[in-house]
């Protein structure tokens, strides 16, 4: 399992701002070791937002997006104290899931 | 005869690793009915040209639009981490695609927006020499598409 994510969720005037630092690698595959070998391409493939229940943002990442993954989104119709899940899983089979409170 | 055989053998592990994998991506819930649509867009992120990357998308003759700002970085230091922001005032954003057309692989993120999701986004991504960032935006069934230049000093493909 991957290591955890940073979710900071903050709302203002109805709109929650979330920001997500996630913990991975995102190896390109395009890239050759010491010995001169590939190294395997390794990446967070799809990632998923969650608000009680309902699915607020999804998303599918490639081998450009950067190592450990940041990114910030804002949605309407979540109350302060509501939680926040956040998902991703790997093209290894690898998957993490992380929450939290929006203030 | 024995040889046949232990082809066989082969495939099936072959097939029943495979369904191993999607067993696993089901019971964590990621590969669930709702998401089957969202299955990772194989064909766009290994597209090599722009024109393969848009018809993988399923891009129709987007336009340009002056509601869509991308915000990136004019010159960027360091190509490994290069902050991409796509903000716009159009109503109701479908999807946004972030691509560099001078990468590898041209697609580098793409985003679903359900109803309530307002069309912004902020992610990093990795630029192999200058070259152009452009973002796709569909908006109510429309394609919109903006791109902006940024210098890049330092690869962040390289070893």
């Amino acid at each position: 399992m991957g290591g955890p994510m940073k979710i900071r969720a903050s709302i203002m005037d109805g709109v929650t701002e979330v920001k997500v630092l996630m913990q991975h690698e995102m190896e390109t595959g395009l890239r050759k070791d010491s010995e001169g070998k590939l190294v395997p391409m390794w990446i967070i493939t799809e990632l998923k937002a969650q608000h009680k229940g309902k699915t607020v943002l999804e998303g599918q990442f490639g081998p450009a997006v950067s190592k450990n993954p940041y990114l910030v989104f804002r949605f309407k119709g979540a109350a302060k104290g509501d939680k926040v899940s956040f998902t991703w899983a790997d093209n290894r089979g690898d998957t993490r899931s992380d929450e939290a409170e929006i203030s | 005869m024995k040889q046949e055989m232990n082809l066989n053998r082969r495939k099936a592990l072959k097939t029943g690793g495979g369904l191993g994998l999607l067993g696993l991506l089901g019971a964590v819930g990621l590969l669930g009915p709702g998401l089957a649509r969202a299955e990772w867009k194989k064909d766009a992120f290994e597209a090599k040209t722009l024109d393969e990357a848009l018809a993988a998308l399923g891009v129709i003759a987007p336009e340009n639009s002056a509601a869509i700002h991308l915000s990136v970085p004019e010159i960027a230091e360091n190509g490994a981490v290069v902050p991409v922001t796509v903000a716009s005032s159009l109503s109701r954003i479908e999807q946004i695609s972030i691509l560099v057309d001078k990468n590898p692989n041209l697609l580098a993120a793409h985003f679903v927006f359900p109803e309530g999701t307002q069309g912004f986004v902020t992610t990093r991504v990795k630029m192999g020499q200058t070259a152009m960032v452009i973002a796709l935006v569909k908006a109510e069934g429309k394609f919109y598409r903006v791109s902006k230049e940024v210098k890049v000093t330092a690869g962040g493909c390289g070893g």
